[in-house]
């Protein structure tokens, strides 16, 4: 339920028209630009170069990790150790929902087909068709929680505690994905009306079938086998193995401001281990993303470590973040209006 | 009829990579490509008119700093989402080390 005296966070609410973005306002959107550190040209585009190399070595180690986890799975199914392997290879397979992010910004592979091989593969495994997915994404980036634009908001306010925690297993947000291809196969957008182009439709339509035929054939291997694993070892990790990436992905934008042009402000950087890091492609430093979607995942901490002193102090680990994060939330119940306005060098600065 | 303007040296752009001009209130991207030859295009992306001056040269495409929309910039071709429209191009000479751009057809 909507706070009566809070924001409508749909693209079709009282912001409607926002969402839209026309030819003539682009331009007046564009100079209400967002604020962005300063970085010596060079060493940024040193950052920025693409190579095949680490993500090579990478996705090499993913994929390898989900073949022998998987075939653990399969080995000990039928004992108790089978759901034991089948928690782990979920957790690692669906670090897919990092990686489809990170490719779909077309950064981790300098080689394109690579590129989109990679992407398509990590969408269908997070059932998260990647057509629709680019044009929602970039909206995102174009305005990043700012409300009634901004298709992504994770944590509107005031918070629904309850759904959040229902939502650690993706539960809504699969039968929300179902209904949602089930509409785009019969030509209904939805909220894509608002940031997919009309040439780009039938794209969008025409991969919502695919992905309803593959579910359909995922679920006649199961009849025909009669066993559970071809779902869930395919598709069946988007709710084994979500409650790890709903942890981390909720850390991103959760209880900072809305409605402001500098990602400092909206969006949260967090220093974390290095297997956290490799599972979530290091989107733990979710500022440097957003002030430089052109870096890829893998030369993000160099940029941090060029741009921290414009920064906010990072959190420095998830439980760091929890203790900002979840105080917050528990306030916004009462009062949507609260958030955090995190500590900007100027301000600390002048403070000292 | 083409008419050639001088609008930077050769050495300001850099091998692999572009730089924005503006002339008569209007901008252009000048790129460098590896084979040191130089392109020019209209200088705003075709998605949400952010500049290009800020985006990555690698071989013969430009990705937008935005959104990381690709184009060819010897041709202007859009190459996928997020961006579907193609780029103008603009003609360029180089005569000794200043480069032409040519406007007006
Ligand atoms: S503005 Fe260039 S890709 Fe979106």
């Amino acid at each position: 339920m909507v706070h009566s005296s809070w924001k409508d966070y749909s693209l079709s609410g009282p912001s409607k028209g926002a969402a839209v973005i026309t030819d003539d306002q682009i331009e007046t959107r564009v100079v209400q630009s967002w604020f962005v550190a300063k970085v010596d040209r060079k060493a940024l585009k040193g950052l920025m170069k693409r190579s095949d190399r680490p993500a090579m070595l990478n996705y090499g180690l993913w994929i390898g990790l989900i073949a022998v986890t998987g075939v653990a799975t399969l080995a000990t199914w039928g004992t108790g150790w089978g759901w034991v392997w089948l928690v782990i290879y979920s957790a690692i397979h669906q670090s897919a929902t990092a990686r489809q992010h990170e490719l779909a910004h077309g950064t981790p592979f300098r080689t394109r087909w690579i590129n989109e091989l990679f992407f398509h593969f990590s969408s269908f495994i997070t059932l998260s068709e990647g057509h629709y997915y680019r044009w929602r994404h970039s909206r995102h980036h174009t305005d990043t929680i700012i409300v009634g634009r901004d298709p992504e908001i994770q944590s509107p306010r005031p918070p629904e505690i309850l759904s959040l925690l229902i939502n650690l297993f993706n539960l809504k947000t699969v039968l929300v994905t179902l209904r949602d291809f089930v509409a785009r196969a019969r030509g209904d957008l939805g909220p894509g009306a608002h940031f997919v182009p009309d040439s780009e439709g039938p794209k969008v339509i025409n991969a919502a079938r695919m992905y309803l035929l593959a579910i359909i054939l995922i679920l006649l291997a199961c009849v025909a086998l009669a066993s559970p694993l071809p779902l869930l070892l395919t598709i069946g990790p988007r709710v084994i193995g979500a409650p790890l990436y709903a942890v981390l992905h909720f850390t991103q934008h959760a209880g900072l401001n809305e409605d402001v042009y500098d990602h400092r402000l909206n969006s949260r950087t967090i220093l974390m281990n290095p297997v956290l890091r490799f599972l979530y492609g290091n989107m733990n430093y979710h500022i440097e993303h957003h002030m430089f979607p052109m870096v890829p995942y893998h030369r993000l901490p160099e940029l941090h470590e060029m741009i921290k002193d414009q920064c906010p102090t990072p959190k420095n680990g998830l439980l760091d973040a929890y203790r900002e994060i979840v105080p917050i939330l528990l306030r916004q119940v009462k009062d949507p209006s609260y958030h955090i306005q995190p500590v900007l060098p100027q301000d600390r600065l002048a403070a000292e | 009829m083409t008419q050639w303007i001088d609008i930077c040296a050769a050495d300001d752009v850099e091998m692999e990579d572009l730089i924005e001009v503006t002339h008569d209130g209007q901008s252009y991207a000048i790129y460098r490509s590896p084979e040191d030859a130089f392109y020019a295009t209209a200088a705003h992306c075709t998605h949400e008119y952010v500049s290009l001056a800020d985006g990555l040269v690698m071989d013969h495409i430009i990705e937008c700093p935005m959104h990381n929309g690709r184009f060819d910039y010897r041709t202007g071709e859009a190459k996928g989402a997020p961006v579907c429209v193609n780029l103008k191009t603009y003609p360029v000479q180089r005569q000794g080390d200043r480069i032409l751009l040519g406007l007006g057809d």
